[in-house]
């Protein structure tokens, strides 16, 4: 049910400047057509702009706006999905891509709404504090004319002086922290001002929490490394393996630090249905800050980056990465390394790509390249099985296809190096003349056939650990912003602000007659509690009269309100 | 398997079988809140239609049974009248007094209500031990996958409809669509969503999943009353639309709907209930960036869960501006505080299922 303009009409003149400024929500103006000129309907568009149904509709819009880029496929998510969907929709992804619908939260339309949403939320903070300000620095206004007409009101006749009532009153309500002061025939006071206070310093912790992010996203650094146990990461650019910034990021802002990984864990669950869900991931690090600081050694885990000074380094994925040795055909090694290889599955099936790129000369002696695909199995099955049966080395075997010629890395051409480009490659080949496999376990070597050479794999091992160093100034603000938005929401919505007004005038009869009344501004059972309270204090104080025989009304003001 | 193992395994069933038995309890306490209904419709209550005609009439501005003041005695003196308040709903309001319950004053109809009542107190405590042998059965919290949490989700819910009970506060009319809901709930956990016990991916082991997850459950149950609350408002107001213009209603919106709270209170419970734990939404979702940020590296990330939080916070923030901007109070803020409730439920079962993103459960 809303409330008609007539009710509305007859309540502000009953209650007149009592009821008035109990918040500081800007009136809803009717929408008057603009005055002529352009400063007329900047200050339409203005006055539009900060009023609470544009803000609600604003905040509509923002939710709405939300939606699909949670349903959508997100290039800042996953890139690879936004392809796959590009090329699975021909005719809706260029639509889409006009929409910005592959980046909604930093589309045009977007950003349009919530920079609008905070133009408005500043337009309407800045004349509320001064509103506000202003009330503080007032008083609580004086006594409407007719008491009985407000929502908790309670009346009684009393031996007692008007002033002396009064004076209890005062007394009273300023014990229970009102502000109070007499006007007139009565007392008028007021409490709650922290409702207000907590509604401002809400909106404004959002400005807050938004500035925080906004400039977090602007100087923030993000790049990732992956580590075979044994490596050594120092904190510049040249040394990651793939690195993002914002707009106003410069190296100088990388904190200088290095790290290195000594050794990476994994524990899985052993038995029952869930078998082989990972319980626990921990790389274990030596670091030092700054140049040359000293060398500590520490944990990291999935949950509990490492902090070092501005940076914190993440653990986000893991993975294996066998000791390949690799002799050419005079026998001479010519490459021995750890491969890191990138896990296909939970069971960490794994897939990589030996490249041997020179040195490596052939049972002619004539120069070559090797290029070995290779899949990795932490737990082989037995049989023909081709994946992994458990993430842990219980029975590793690494499956091997060598190639060689040219690996094609001189081309120009960027290469992954988990790929083999076969264009330029000759499989080797077996004694029934198919393409040469090997299945290796720790310690066992694969010849290469015709005295080319072999591939050795080593008995330990590694393992590799991904990591995600990231740089992101502004949270300790954003925190602020946080916890200054739920503080002030809590006192906006759990604080009433109310009224109380005590009205002592003597009747014609000599008896003085005590009304008091409550207003709040919000619905809550708590204001005539609270008034019945203030009452029965009061009543102790200035204690009830007998009623005169005959019922007529004292002039004082209507006490036909009182229940007898 | 070793003895731990099977203590768990152990555990599990036990708190499989209290789940059922906590059905079949609800189930129990579902047939005495329907019989409660049946016999409370016997009495004729027609409390509406007779307000709202003498307010027509004219002069009856003031709410009959305005609560009287409690006094403490003054020393002993005789007392001869103590102040009395006297109530005035605030102008434009219609006053209705608020319907007797589901019992309608019929007394049989009320030990139904009260059997009802403690059947529900019954089947909480066993489904509350079903979800402490749960947790001990995994040793942690028990919300680590859809089962967990719908199990956990009715407890809880449950849980804050019999503590207003205890309270004192006007709710025993909730108990029908509470606990009709409840076994929905139950229903779908046991037969779609059941997991069996497990432990949690590195991913979610954080004291961050104790607050964030706890917030989060308890938020969506109180939400939830706030959505039924909601619901039975819009057709409670629309029926007191329909006396005030004249119409008449038919005899089963009569039977039910006169017996729930009057429109303005069932607003206000409803109002309360969503306005009081919204900031604690907010640190939820506070609490889930923080997280975040500890465990992907990025305090916000859009991830799907996280936008719909957000989508329903703000749902839910432009419903308590709606409440603070004549002209969309009543059934206009009514209708988004549906929409925010809507928007709570799609990111628990539509994004868990339909979308995929960071947030993964186990075995959903
Ligand atoms: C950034 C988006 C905003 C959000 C999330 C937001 C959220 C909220 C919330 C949750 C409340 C409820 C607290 C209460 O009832 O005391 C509230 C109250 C309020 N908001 Fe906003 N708000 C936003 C923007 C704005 C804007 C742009 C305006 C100015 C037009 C505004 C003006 C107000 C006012 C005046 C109140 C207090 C109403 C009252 O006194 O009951 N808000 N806001």
């Amino acid at each position: 049910m809303s409330t008609t303009e007539t009710d509305k009409g007859r309540e502000q003149e009953e209650l007149g400047a009592a009821g008035s400024r109990l918040s500081t929500a800007p009136q809803e103006e009717a929408v008057s057509l603009p005055g002529l000129g352009v400063i007329g309907w900047a200050r339409w568009f203005w006055r539009q702009l900060t009023s609470m149904r544009v803000a609600l509709l604003l905040l509509l819009l923002l939710s709405l706006g939300a939606i699909p880029g949670s349903l959508i496929p997100q290039t800042g998510a996953d890139a690879t999905k936004v392809d796959a969907f590009r090329a699975a929709h021909k005719t809706l992804a260029p639509v889409y891509d006009k929409l910005g619908l592959f980046h909604v939260y930093s589309s045009v339309w977007f950003s349009a709404i919530y920079i609008l949403l905070f133009v408005s939320l500043i337009g309407c903070i800045v004349p509320r504090t001064w509103q506000f300000v202003g009330q503080l620095r007032g008083r609580p206004p004086g006594a409407p004319r007719r008491l009985d007409r407000l929502p908790a009101y309670t009346t009684w006749r009393t031996e007692a002086d008007p002033e002396q009532v009064r004076e209890a009153a005062l007394a009273l309500v300023r014990r229970r922290r009102f502000r109070a002061h007499v006007a007139g025939d009565a007392v008028a006071a007021e409490k709650g001002y922290v409702r207000e206070l907590g509604n401002l310093v809400f909106h404004i912790a959002l400005i807050v929490l938004l500035v925080a992010f906004a400039s977090g996203q602007m100087y923030k650094s993000d790049g990732t490394k992956l580590m075979v146990e044994g490596d050594g990461f120092s904190n510049a650019l040249p040394m990651y393996d793939d690195f993002k910034s914002g707009s106003l990021f410069t190296t100088d802002d990388l904190s200088p630090f290095s790290f290195s990984l000594k050794d990476f864990k994994g524990t899985y669950e052993l038995t029952g249905p869930n078998r082989g869900t990972p319980r626990t991931f921990q790389a274990k690090v030596a670091y030092s800050e700054g140049a040359d600081g000293k060398e500590r050694s520490t944990t990291v885990k999935v949950n509990e980056p490492l902090k070092i000074g501005e940076a914190k380094v993440y653990l986000v994925s893991h993975g294996y990465a066998p000791v390949i040795t690799v002799r050419d055909g005079k026998g001479e090694v010519v490459y021995q390394d750890a491969v890191p290889l990138l896990p296909l599955d939970g069971n960490v099936t794994s897939q990589g790509v030996i490249k041997v790129m020179d040195g490596y000369r052939d049972a002619q002696g004539k120069k070559d390249q090797l290029g070995v695909r290779a899949f990795f199995l932490p737990t082989y099955g037995g049989g023909a099985s081709v994946l992994s049966q458990f993430p842990a080395l219980l029975n590793p075997v690494l499956n091997l296809e060598p190639y060689h010629g040219d690996l094609g890395v001189n081309s120009g051409i960027p290469q992954s190096v988990y790929q083999l480009d076969k264009t330029h490659m000759k499989g080797f080949k077996d004694a029934q003349g198919r393409q040469l496999r090997g299945n290796l376990k720790p310690g066992q070597t694969l010849k290469l056939p015709d005295g080319a050479g072999s591939i050795t794999l080593e008995k330990d091992v590694k393992e590799w650990a991904g990591f995600e160093i990231v740089q992101e100034p502004g949270g300790g603000w954003a925190l602020v912003g946080a916890l200054g938005a739920i503080f002030g929401l809590a006192a906006s919505l759990f604080i009433q602000r109310r009224r109380v007004w005590v009205r002592a005038v003597r009747g014609a009869d000599g008896v003085t007659v005590v009304e008091m009344a409550g207003l709040g501004r919000s619905e809550s059972a708590k204001l005539p509690e609270e008034l019945g309270d203030l009452a029965a204090n009061l009543y102790d104080r200035a204690p009830g009269a007998p009623d005169p025989d005959d019922s007529t009304p004292s002039p004082a003001g209507p006490a036909e309100g009182a229940e007898k | 398997m070793n003895l731990a193992a099977a203590t768990n395994e152990h555990l599990a069933s036990i708190s499989n079988t209290l789940i059922y038995s906590s059905m079949a309890v609800y189930t129990l306490a579902f047939f005495a809140y329907i019989a409660e209904w049946l016999f409370g419709s016997r009495s004729k209550v027609g409390r509406t239609a007779a307000a709202l005609t003498a307010t027509a009439a004219g002069g009856g501005e003031r709410r009959a049974g305005a609560p009287a003041v409690t006094v403490k005695s003054a020393g002993g003196t005789a007392v001869l009248e103590r102040p009395k308040v006297v109530v005035r709903s605030a102008s434009g309001a219609r006053d209705v007094p608020d319907g007797p319950g589901a019992h309608g004053g019929d007394e049989q109809g009320d030990l139904y209500g009260r059997i009802a009542i403690s059947l529900t107190v019954l089947a909480f405590l066993v489904e509350l031990s079903g979800v402490v042998a749960r947790a001990a059965s995994v040793e942690r919290a028990p919300w680590g996958n859809m089962y967990e949490f719908n199990i956990t989700f009715s407890t809880v819910a449950v849980g804050v409809y019999l503590t207003l009970l205890a309270l004192r506060k006007n709710v025993r009319w909730l108990g029908l669509f509470l606990i009709t809901t409840v076994l929905l709930d139950l229903g779908l956990a046991v037969t779609v969503l059941y997991t069996a016990s497990d432990q949690l991916v590195p991913a979610l082991h954080s004291y961050w999943l104790y607050i964030h997850v706890s917030t989060a459950i308890f938020c969506g149950a109180v939400f939830y009353v706030g959505a039924v609350a909601t619901i039975l408002y819009l057709f409670k107001d629309s029926y007191e639309n329909k006396l005030e213009s004249g119409g008449t209603p038919g005899r089963f919106a009569r039977s039910v709907l006169e017996r729930l709270p009057a429109s303005a209170s069932l607003d206000k419970f409803a109002y309360r209930v969503n306005a009081a734990v919204f900031p604690l939404w907010t640190f939820t979702i506070i609490a889930g960036a923080i997280w975040a940020g500890d465990a992907w590296g990025r305090y916000w990330n859009w991830d799907p869960k996280e936008t719909w939080s957000f989508i329903t916070w703000i749902a839910y923030a432009c419903y308590l501006h709606a409440r603070a901007t004549a002209g969309w109070k009543g059934r206009k803020a009514a209708y988004l505080a549906l929409i925010a409730f809507g928007c709570w439920l799609f990111n628990y079962y539509g994004v868990n299922i339909f979308v995929t993103g960071k947030h993964s459960y186990a075995g959903v």
